[in-house]
């Protein structure tokens, strides 16, 4: 006899929800997989704002068949909890892109978990995350890249970077690598910095205000995450929104 | 127009500034000369209000107000230009958007409408042309990519599109070759050399001065203006060096 239990809630001993809000998390506890199966040579795109005050935890399983290609952007920015979870598997040839802006600026944990499995060859997958962090905010980002035996002719990337406004922000970033093929290409970057005051100075001088300055670099920062979306403009003008009323 | 008296000012606690004095009044370029070190470049932050440059004492007045006491973007709005030596990059921010921004947030501060998207392309496109700019690289980030002389040329076309009352420039000559020394020049003479407006040249060498002919001439060194004089000076100082002149 089968039974399923619900699996308990999480602590901090466990890796992927070690920076997590787990008492925002116990309300939505357990978090139901939504599953996306792509057939051969299907396309298929999708985009998640996650704003306001509710608390939002999703869990994402993508599979992506031979040549299957996925495109995911994510606008994390609600003001409570925000953790979006992807596990992706691509099979022969298969693309997955994921590009994602977290936005906090008063003390909400947003977080980005993915594992990205390369179990076919030839696949590529490009995941691009841009956190902008103020005030006793928490940004993470846990992301695994598992290449699978045989899995000849990956590429995958990683570019993962925060900007802290407040020194009371915290970010967290962890790319993994785990390589199990001969002839693959994992690149992986990961930054968390300051704005530049020499270019905040430059800006002001031509006549922006500080708040204005601050705004068209962070704003360039973050558009770097919806490059190349069908959704650009108005995922552009959302982070907008958010950067203009945070400042 | 700017008069700046017994200005005293340090970097980092130490003493750069020690008791500048200079009047520069409308219709007026003067330039500034002198060795390495002598305070130049801190001139031009200072009046640029660049944070950590510090002024421990004297006063300056533009246009009857108190600079000093302004915000840099303040400062631009009043109509103070600083033409960097080092012009900053800023990656993801085009140079349209920016000198839009720029721009309308001076006229909006100076209680001016802001101008249309199709009215700035049309004034932009006016000011890259005296520059021989392509129109094309403004639609670039801020600088990013840029060569020497393609930078000082892009804050040329941003002097032109602002509009300053008064400009002060850093070493614009240096990084220049020999065309675009001359296309600089002629650019601060089109866009500068008129009874209401005014300019400091801050330079080593007189090649940028047989293009934009100064009135006044002052060698600045330790801090203070040791000597003024007319064109004449800085020939002599290109003939015999700064320390034959100022001994």
């Amino acid at each position: 006899m089968n039974v399923a239990l619900a699996p308990s809630l999480p602590t901090r001993a466990d890796e992927e929800f070690r920076y997590s809000d787990l008492a925002a998390l116990e309300a939505l506890w357990p978090v139901a997989p939504e599953q996306r199966v792509l057939a051969a040579g299907e396309e298929d795109r999708l985009v998640l704002v996650c704003e306001g005050a509710e608390p939002v935890a999703r869990k994402l399983v993508v599979t992506l068949g031979e040549g299957a290609r996925y495109d995911l952007r994510v606008l994390n920015c609600g003001t409570a909890f925000g953790r979006i979870e992807v596990d992706v598997e691509l099979a022969d040839g298969a693309d997955f892109m994921l590009g994602a802006a977290q936005l906090g600026t008063s003390g909400q944990t947003l977080e980005i978990v993915t594992t990205v499995r390369h179990t076919g060859e030839g696949a590529t997958s490009r995941q691009v995350v841009r956190s902008v962090l103020g005030g006793a905010a928490t940004g993470t980002y846990l992301g695994r890249v598992a290449v699978a035996r045989g899995a000849n002719g990956t590429d995958a990337e990683q570019s993962v970077r925060a900007m802290l406004l407040d020194r009371t922000a915290t970010a967290n970033a962890r790319p993994e690598l785990e390589i199990f093929a001969d002839d693959v290409k994992c690149a992986h970057g990961c930054a968390v910095g300051e704005l530049d005051a020499t270019g905040l100075f430059y800006l002001q001088s031509r006549g922006l205000t500080p708040a204005q300055a601050k705004r068209l670099m962070l704003q360039a920062f973050v558009a770097e995450a919806f490059v190349g979306a069908a959704d650009e403009d108005s995922l552009n003008a959302a982070a907008l929104a958010v950067l203009e009323a945070a400042l | 127009m700017l008069q700046i008296t017994d200005l005293h000012a340090t970097v980092a606690d130490k003493p750069i500034l020690k008791g500048l004095s200079l009047t520069v009044n409308a219709g007026e370029i003067h330039a500034i000369m002198g060795p390495n070190g002598a305070g130049k470049s801190t001139t031009g932050y200072v009046l640029g209000g660049r944070p950590g440059y510090e002024v421990t004492g004297g006063t300056v007045t533009f246009e009857g107000q108190d600079l000093l006491a302004m915000a840099p973007h303040e400062r631009a709005a009043a109509g103070l230009f600083l033409g960097f030596q080092y012009p900053v990059e800023i990656p993801g921010v085009s140079n349209v958007q920016f000198l839009r921004e720029a721009l309308n947030a001076q006229r909006v501060a100076r209680g001016e409408e802001p101008l249309s998207g199709g009215a700035f392309l049309k004034l932009a496109r006016e000011k890259a042309a005296l520059l021989r700019m392509d129109m094309d690289m403004l639609k670039r980030p801020v600088n990013v990519g840029f060569s020497g002389g393609e930078k000082k040329r892009a804050e040329m076309v941003q002097m032109g599109i602002l509009d300053p009352r008064l400009a002060v420039l850093d070493e614009t000559d240096s990084g220049l070759d020999i065309d675009a020394l001359r296309i600089c020049g002629e650019g601060i003479n089109a866009i500068m050399r008129k009874p209401d407006k005014a300019v400091i040249l801050i330079t080593h060498y007189q090649r940028l001065l047989d293009y934009v002919k100064p009135d006044k001439v002052h060698v600045l060194a330790g801090g203070r203006i040791v000597r003024s004089g007319g064109p004449e000076l800085a020939l002599a100082l290109e003939r015999e060096g700064y320390e034959a002149v100022v001994a």
